[in-house]
């Protein structure tokens, strides 16, 4: 009888956390709807810092400075770096094109196989070598280099090494949706979207509709 | 879906043969390799991730299409190359296969790939070193980079193999190539025809995953590919055939042939050709011949296999660092 009640009362107690747990849940949710949410100081915290609409107004902000920089007697094209540089490049391109009135080339670039890390892996990433798909000639055009995160810089340092083999642009300009802190690298953007300040180890996610099915930038 | 390939993680720091890939792993080099087949075509025709990498051809049989290839793709990824044929080789004075290759591990190789008559040559190496060895061709084994290009160049035509009928015509039983192929082609859903005189077909072919014919005009109406192999006659023992007249009458790829074929049929070879003799030249430099784009697909598919056992390599040497 005893033990009995022992055990209804160690069901009762589990009981209790479980529904804690899932009461917790619940909060977490809705403070997601809310942009930004902590469940407790040992769980990891997300913030959206940019959503849909925000991010469709910098690219829009994004697309005039570059109008206004470019001479009119210059060919400008849009390169995007995979893989959601190129969804940013399309984007990019689909408004400049709009803007100008002139269709505006765009072409996919993979850096793989100029990353400064593919002789030294850490753990269980191995990048797997794409296409590229640039289907014109580079030489003497003004290259608007794009890019969902600027982060250490060392993607674009792989990604200028792979254009130089390609030929010999007027200029290479950085556009970056999210500029954040963290730079290993003597580069900065040309043209940055949204700069985010974030410690070394938080993580800054651009998510899009074409790859992730959500829209939002995210820092975790 | 692209998670699910993105995942997927290369970890054989060796390409002994095609026969022990999963038809993923197949797959994966593929799509590797089509990511390579840009560099040939642009100003700068080199990238930089073997750079710094010793690369040794270690060719113990005569190959010219092969070994160039090789050296191509490897100094297309910035790697250093040493040539190292019989001919010019201490093997001539007596030194084994493992001395030879220990010897050049003490220079500090990190690729050897490797050709020999012996099959099981490139096995038993990749049991002895530590670098990373890829067979280009041993015995009658296997010639897993030809397999390979071959299955690369007919999915860049037809988009997959899957369902496609492919006939492999010629001297089988003699033919690495041909086992490579098979294997590649079954694993991607291909069904594989073997096609030649019965004295050509090895033997126990029906413990392979192949149909066999004996006559060539009996599947040309129905296939996709035709692959036509060389007679070797470095390798041919006995009479097999009555002539070589005879053989080019029954088994050779001629255009009265060709007439009754499915007009958008695949004609390969791996070359050398005997123009003439299993294939006309008519056919060889027709409409439906890819054997050109075979030898500039081979670059790109030898680039992606020696970037992906660089890369197993490179991950297996972190792990035993870290012990």
């Amino acid at each position: 009888m005893f033990v009995h009640d022992f055990a209804n009362h160690r069901d009762y107690y589990n009981g209790r956390r479980l529904f804690q747990k899932a009461k917790n849940r619940v909060s977490m949710l809705a403070f997601r709807n809310a942009n930004c949410y902590t469940l407790n100081p040992t769980e990891t915290i997300m913030k959206v810092l940019l959503n849909a609409k925000q991010i469709e107004q910098i690219l829009k902000k994004l697309t005039t400075r570059i109008v206004a920089d470019t001479p009119d007697n210059v060919e400008i094209v849009i390169i995007g770096i995979r893989s959601r540089g190129e969804i940013v490049a399309q984007r990019l391109a689909g408004m400049l094109s709009e803007k100008t009135g002139t269709e505006i080339p765009r072409g996919t670039l993979d850096i793989t196989l100029y990353r400064d890390d593919l002789n030294s892996p850490k753990g269980n990433i191995q990048p797997k070598v794409r296409t590229t798909e640039i289907g014109f000639d580079i030489d003497d055009k003004i290259i608007i280099l794009v890019d969902d995160v600027l982060h250490t810089g060392r993607s674009t340092r792989a990604a200028m090494d792979a254009l130089i083999d390609l030929g010999r642009p007027k200029a290479i300009r950085l556009a970056v949706l999210v500029d954040r802190s963290g730079r290993e690298f003597p580069i900065q953007a040309d043209y940055a979207g949204y700069k985010a300040k974030a410690a070394p180890g938080k993580k800054v996610q651009v998510l899009l509709k074409e790859s992730d099915g959500v829209e939002q930038v995210i820092v975790e | 879906m692209k998670n699910k390939t993105s995942q997927f993680k290369w970890t054989r720091k060796h390409l002994l043969g095609l026969r022990e890939l999963s038809a993923e792993e197949i797959t994966y080099i593929l799509d590797t390799a089509a990511g390579f087949e840009q560099i040939s075509s642009r100003a700068v025709k080199k990238a930089p991730p073997l750079r710094g990498k010793l690369v040794v051809n270690l060719f113990f049989e005569d190959s010219t299409r092969t070994r160039n290839s090789f050296t191509l793709a490897a100094s297309r990824l910035s790697a250093d190359v040493v040539e190292f044929t019989k001919k010019d080789s201490s093997v001539s004075k007596g030194e084994t296969l493992l001395d030879t290759a220990r010897n050049l591990e003490a220079m500090g190789i990190d690729i050897v790939v490797i050709r020999h008559n012996a099959g099981g040559a490139p096995t038993l190496l990749s049991k002895y070193i530590n670098a990373c060895v890829v067979n280009a061709g041993d015995g009658f084994c296997e010639h897993p980079t030809q397999g390979l290009l071959d299955v690369y160049t007919i999915r860049k035509r037809k988009g997959s193999l899957k369902g496609l009928k492919i006939a492999i015509v010629g001297d089988i039983a003699h033919s690495r190539v041909a086992r490579s192929d098979m294997w590649a082609m079954t694993k991607l859903g291909a069904e594989v025809i073997f096609v030649g005189p019965p004295t050509l077909i090895p033997p126990k072919v029906d413990q392979l995953p192949v149909k066999v014919s004996y006559s060539l005009d009996e599947v040309i109406e129905k296939v996709d590919v035709v692959n036509m192999l060389r007679i070797q006659f470095e390798r041919l023992g006995g009479n097999p055939f009555p002539s070589v007249r005879e053989y080019s009458h029954y088994f050779g790829l001629t255009v009265e042939r060709m007439k009754r074929a499915k007009p958008d049929i695949l004609v390969m070879h791996p070359g050398p050709i005997n123009r003439g003799l299993e294939i006309e030249s008519e056919v060889a430099d027709g409409q439906n011949s890819v054997i050109l784009q075979q030898v500039s697909n081979g670059i790109a598919v030898r680039m992606a296999v020696l970037f992906l056992v660089n890369q197993a390599a490179a991950q297996t040497a972190e792990v035993s660092g870290t012990i």
